[in-house]
């Protein structure tokens, strides 16, 4: 019973001081010159639709909500974004050679065809990125279109 | 009850220690192997090397000169993945795609001139990226990467050549009919796409020499 006691004592100390530690918080203002906007020609819905549902982790600039300012939420949306942007920078779109361009396009249609994006665990709490079938099927037909005139 | 715990803590540990030597030692006798490699899959999958194995090839191949030599370790790492996916191995495939991974950081793009660098650098990064995700996918995903992937390889042939004779293939009905390419050592149609569902779905395209 005392060992449990302790434990508990131990756990809220230990969450209560991580409060204190510090995250790198993913926001920019600035828009690059290799911005995917900027450098394509992307209609209103279709640039409504990516921003809303993927730019929070695959750009330079995350929407945060309320509870990233709770630990350790904050730390896992911090690796989240981190590798996120690991995998596709929007704002750095332009920095790829066209060959990798090519390859972010397809697994971004493959992705979002499967359903694998936007992440589950993120539609969860942000309802308003998840796609609905007539959404995915205009980003779809546009990103394929924009593949093949690469 | 203390002093039981501590035995069975140093036993397991000596167990994993044997293990883990004689894995690595497993691995060495296949990456011999691979040396004159023949195209059989091992059935086991464990393929993965050591850092210091793959600098030691890497040396090995500049002693004996020759650009197409510098292409001869992905071409293997890349065979390997290609058969696992053959025998619709998935955990076999994502070892390979890890050794892919590190064969490609190895390759030395320095003999090449300025404009072949430039060129194998966009290969190399886009295809590194590609194993890397073979490493750590279902074997569909491992599949939509491999057809991008042996894109990448080809791509990489044409420039830097390859020491032994390959056979470009192609499946007209992955990627919903859009069709795939992959490279195998033998000419016999052996589909990595679809594995035992299609096995002979496609033809040779040509010969890579």
């Amino acid at each position: 019973m005392k060992a449990v006691k302790v434990t508990g004592w131990i756990l809220l100390v230990a969450l209560v001081g991580i409060q204190f530690m510090p995250t790198e918080r993913n926001q920019s203002d600035l828009i690059p010159k290799t911005d995917f906007m900027v450098v394509n020609e992307v209609p209103k819905n279709i640039e409504s639709v990516i921003k809303t549902s993927c730019y929070d982790c695959h750009s330079n600039n995350t929407d945060y909500p309320w509870y990233n300012k709770v630990q350790p939420v904050a730390w896992y949306l911090e690796d989240h974004v981190e590798h996120g942007k690991e995998e596709l920078n929007f704002n750095e779109w332009d920095s790829y050679s066209s060959r990798r361009k090519n390859s972010k396009l397809k697994s971004i249609i493959s992705q979002i065809e499967d359903d694998e994006m936007p992440l589950t665990s993120y539609t969860l709490i942000h309802r308003d990125a998840r796609l609905s079938d007539t959404e995915k099927k205009i980003v779809l037909d546009w990103v394929s279109k924009l593949k093949d005139s690469l | 009850m203390k002093r039981t715990n501590v035995a069975t803590g140093i036993l397991a540990m000596a167990i994993i220690a044997l293990m883990a030597t004689s894995c690595k030692d497993k691995n060495k006798e296949q990456e011999n192997q691979e040396g004159h490699n023949t195209e059989q899959m091992d059935d086991s999958g464990h393929m993965d090397g050591t850092m210091e194995d793959h600098s030691q090839m890497e040396q090995d191949n500049m002693n004996q000169g020759g650009m197409a030599m510098m292409s001869s370790e992905v071409v293997a790492d890349y065979l390997t993945l290609k058969n696992a996916l053959v025998s619709d191995d998935k955990d076999g495939a994502a070892t390979a795609g890890e050794k892919l991974e590190s064969s490609l950081k190895d390759f030395d793009t320095s003999k090449f001139s300025d404009e072949q660098q430039a060129e194998l650098t966009d290969i190399i990064e886009d295809a590194t990226e590609h194993a890397e995700h073979i490493a750590k996918s279902d074997i569909g995903h491992q599949r939509e990467h491999f057809d991008i992937l042996s894109k990448d390889v080809i791509d990489l042939l044409a420039i830097a050549g390859s020491e032994r004779t390959l056979y470009q293939a192609y499946c007209p009905m992955y990627n919903d009919n859009k069709g795939a390419q992959w490279l195998s050592a033998t000419e016999e149609i052996k589909n990595p796409y679809y594995g035992s569902k299609m096995m002979t779905c496609g033809s040779v395209q040509k010969q890579i020499n």
